[in-house]
């Protein structure tokens, strides 16, 4: 696949500079002599694809840099980018030990980059058996992590697998969603081509939301897992919302990841508190909006975004008006917008405006970002696949769907969660797929 | 009331040597030149033994290599230096210059030449000439020069090592004290050789035979010498137990025993508390200052007086060698004392080594299944290690995306760490062998608690003796 679509755009790398630089080997090799070694360590617990954390830091300390990158690729084949998205701070460095003893935990994250990294730079890919050993034949719809994983698993095991994707790169979130100074789309793409020399296939700009599709697809292979995460982020379903000028917070990061936003002005308001409107809001200021609000109908300790996640958003000059909900978007001179907006007050859960509170914020931008939307279109289409609020339902164990022929996993069954929840999911499914056949051979 | 507090002096060790404090620096580069030394006694070194005295030598480049463990650099130190590789009268001169400057301070000539009666004779009368106040003999130094039939050459063989002891006294006014190699099946021989020769007294330990590493591109170990290394002696922090050993087997030791300096692997003073209990007069020091500077020495002295002061111990001699008698024999110990490990539940992290020692490394007597007694009368069934790791790879693990999942994973339980990651001792199987209080990362967690209570006590000697004392010893 080509690259072409991403950008290696001086301006943007310099303005979305990785927050946590890589570790030098001699600082990765102290950090890594912290670790205790704990027994069932708390940190492979806490981790959805059990990463064998003790295992892979301390092959970095002995210098086995090859072993500890397997070590990460074995439980989870994006360990890479997840050593640059994970939430850490909820997960294995929040679960470490050491901060029982006052001491810093391991830094969990930046090591398993350190590892990726080498094995990255000596150009290898993971072993796996021989391609076809197993005669399972697998379509994975989605590009995104859950696909990638269940992909890469099946074709590590022996089995066919081909990733089935609508945008022209492969990815998902990771190449399109995730701010850039965490993980950049070239880094995504490049994890998706270890992933490729896996035997994994790709037909990348399909679009399968027909039924004559699906059918084909049913036809041409054994089963078929559902990676398709959510759909369009949700409307704010106020009048104006379809003006220029209004942009979800996910097309704002798609756009400047793939180089067709490469700058803003004035003033940006961000409705919503969640992870991904704070990195809309964050690449907003980036972009050069000198006034970036976050917009929010609850209170300071409502949101949804990590508490790491709210700081940066203040360290990088994101202001707050908690407590306040949009009501309308007219337009205004010079190709402005105004943004109505009320403030609001919880009675017995629920939110109503306070008498008098009514004011128009005068802005250049208005973000959208209150959570996506589930996939109803595609999911309709869908036989015997049972649909609740939105979401597939699937066993979290296995990623069985109603429909035998059907798995599912990542975000279009948990509604919405992290890179290595995806990962955990679709590589479960991989491996009760190639249960189904052990049974279905014997 | 005026506090004279503890009086950290040396007088009379060897019968005649004095110093301001027990902290001498070992002969080694440290001591080679008189420039250095008085550098050492500003910074507060009580004595300096010289770097060893000899015709001089040709050193190779390349010298030292260290042996580093878990981040930390120098736990042990290795070197293939000779002696001074300076004139005689070189340091002679100097040695006269640092006497006549620092009279206070005890300045110990090393002394090696080959072996005749007659340089040992003439070595030994230039450097009392000079204002030594003791002469160390080095019958220790274990490569290099014992090629040469010098060094541990001669420490290796007690008819040597004591003849030429004796040829030392011949001419010697000063304390003569002999340097003892650990490289020999048992110190005390050389220490009795060295005790009938007439020494006044000893240094022990020196260097231990090594080779630290080998690097793994070249295959050459280090220090790499153009390609080829040679067999080092081994000194720093990983050899004080070799040393304390040797200290207590030469101190218990009638036919050996005579005033002692302690050596290896002495860098703080606590070390050098121990070497004391054990009977040590003075210390030496030599890899501490090579990694850290001689500026080391004013904590070793402010230590040592701070814990005298706790201790009410009003001069070394109140403490020196009160632990020689707490070591024996093994037949002497009491069979019947009985420790168990108890785990303090509000201190413990959870990172559950103990578990693992216990069950790979010991006698499968902690565990995580928190079960109170016997189970299954005295045998107990507990999972094992790798079915307890499957268990956690088996359960699903998700983000905690929410508030409220969030407070569900971190909300706190009674104690600190959640209770299913705190293990529990079956002190019914416990052997009180202690491994779990070493492995344990964190201070006073785990407390091995006497539980022998009204048993009398019984030693291996009592219990074997009882049929057999009869029939002789």
């Amino acid at each position: 696949m080509s690259t072409a679509a991403i950008p290696d755009d001086e301006q943007l790398r310099a303005r979305f500079g990785e927050l946590k630089p890589a570790l030098t080997r001699q600082a990765a090799v102290i950090e890594a002599d912290r670790c205790l070694n704990c027994f069932d360590a708390p940190c492979t617990g806490a981790c959805p694809t059990h990463i064998d954390v003790p295992g892979f830091i301390k092959r970095i300390a002995t210098g086995n840099l090859r072993g500890s990158a397997l070590k990460i690729l074995d439980a989870n084949i994006l360990g890479a980018s997840c050593a640059r998205v994970c939430p850490v701070d909820v997960l294995c460095e929040g679960a470490c030990v050491m901060v029982r003893q006052n001491r810093k935990p391991i830094q969990i994250a930046l090591l398993q980059r350190h590892a990726m990294d080498a094995f990255w730079a000596a150009g290898e890919t993971p072993p796996a058996k021989a391609l076809g050993s197993e005669t399972l034949s697998v379509a994975c719809i989605g590009a995104g992590p859950a696909s990638l994983a269940c992909a890469a698993e099946l074709c590590r095991q022996g089995a066919r697998a081909t990733i089935i994707e609508k945008r022209e790169l492969p990815g998902g979130l990771n190449t399109y969603g995730v701010a850039e100074y965490k993980l950049r789309a070239a880094d995504s793409v490049r994890e998706v081509e270890m992933i490729r020399n896996l035997g994994v296939g790709f037909r990348c700009g399909v679009d399968v939301r027909s039924m004559a599709a699906l059918e084909a697809l049913e036809k041409e292979f054994d089963l078929i897992f559902l990676g398709v995460g959510l759909g369009a982020m949700q409307r704010l379903g106020i009048p104006g919302e379809d003006r220029d000028g209004v942009m979800n917070a996910l097309e704002l990061i798609a756009a400047y990841k793939t180089g067709h936003l490469k700058e803003l002005h004035g003033t940006v308001v961000v409705v919503g508190a969640g992870n991904t409107a704070i990195d809309a809001a964050n690449a907003a200021r980036r972009l050069g909006a000198e006034t970036v609000y976050m917009l929010y109908r609850r209170s300071e300790g409502d949101i949804s975004a990590f508490d790491f996640e709210y700081e940066h958003a203040k360290q990088e000059g994101v202001q707050f008006l908690w407590r306040r909900q949009p009501l309308a978007i007219r337009g205004a001179a010079h190709g402005r917008l105004l943004l109505d907006t009320v403030q609001v007050q919880e009675v017995a859960g629920k939110l109503l405006p306070l008498p008098d509170s009514q004011y128009a914020m005068e802005c250049d931008l208005v973000v959208p970002a209150i959570g996506q939307s589930p996939l109803a279109n595609l999911l309709q289409t869908l036989r015997g696949v049972e649909v609740k609020e939105g979401r597939i339902v699937a066993d979290p164990m296995t990623g069985r769907t109603a429909n035998p022929k059907y798995f599912a996993a990542g975000d279009c069954v948990n509604g919405g969660r992290e890179v290595v929840d995806a990962v955990a999911g679709g590589k479960r499914a991989a491996l009760a797929m190639l249960k189904t056949t052990e049974v279905i051979n014997v | 009331m005026f506090d004279i507090g503890p009086d950290i002096s040396v007088k009379g060790f060897a019968g005649k040597i004095d110093s301001p404090n027990p902290f001498w620096l070992a002969s080694a580069p440290p001591t080679n030149t008189g420039e250095m030394i008085m550098r050492a006694f500003d910074a507060g070194w009580g004595g300096a033994v010289w770097k060893t005295i000899g015709e001089p030598v040709t050193n190779v480049s390349s010298r030292y290599s260290a042996t580093d463990w878990n981040g930390q650099r120098i736990m042990g130190f290795n070197n293939i230096e000779l002696i001074s590789d300076r004139p005689v009268e070189v340091n002679l001169r100097e040695m006269a210059e640092v006497k006549r400057r620092y009279p206070k301070h005890a300045v110990i000539a090393s002394l090696m030449v080959a072996s005749n009666r007659e340089a040992w004779h003439d070595i030994v009368v230039r450097a009392e000439d000079a204002g030594a106040d003791g002469l160390e003999l080095n019958f220790g130094c274990p490569h290099g020069m014992s090629e040469r039939g010098m060094g541990s050459a001669v420490g290796q063989v007690p008819e040597y090592a004591q003849m030429i002891t004796e040829w030392v006294k011949e001419k010697a006014c000063t304390p003569v004290l002999v340097k003892l190699t650990p490289n020999i099946t048992d110190i005390r021989a050389v220490a009795r050789a060295a005790k009938r020769g007439g020494a006044d007294g000893l240094s022990a330990i020196n260097t231990i035979n090594s080779i630290t590493g080998i690097d793994l591109d070249t295959f050459v170990p280090r220090p790499n010498v153009d390609g080829k290394s040679s067999h080092g002696g081994y000194c720093g922090p990983a050899v004080k137990p070799i040393a304390l050993n040797m200290v207590q087997q030469i101190l218990a030791d009638p036919e050996s025993a005579l005033p002692l300096s302690g050596i290896g692997g002495i860098g703080t003073w606590r070390d050098a508390v121990e070497f004391m209990l054990l009977g040590c007069g003075t210390v030496q020091v030599c890899t501490a200052v090579m990694h850290y500077g001689y500026r080391i020495v004013e904590d070793m002295a402010e230590g040592l007086e701070n814990w005298m002061r706790d201790k009410g111990f009003r001069t070394i001699e109140d403490f020196r060698g009160l632990s020689v008698v707490k070591v024996t024999e093994w037949k002497h110990l009491n069979l019947n004392y009985k420790i168990v490990a108890r785990i303090d539940e509000q201190k413990c992290i959870g990172c559950d080594l103990c578990y693992i020692a216990c069950w790979d490394g010991a006698h499968q007597c902690i565990h995580l299944d928190r079960v109170t007694g016997p189970v299954d009368g005295h045998v107990e069934l507990h999972r094992t290690p790798a079915e307890e790791d499957a268990e956690s790879r088996a359960r699903l693990a998700v983000t905690p995306v929410t508030r409220k999942e969030r407070a569900a994973v971190f909300g706190q339980g009674p104690y600190p760490t959640p209770l299913a990651r705190i293990p529990r001792v079956d002190e019914t199987e416990c052997v009180g062998c202690n491994l779990c209080s070493c492995v344990c990362p964190v201070e006073s967690c785990i407390a091995m608690v006497r539980v022998d209570k009204d048993v009398a006590s019984e030693t291996w000697e009592e219990r074997v003796g009882q049929g057999t004392r009869e029939q002789g010893n």
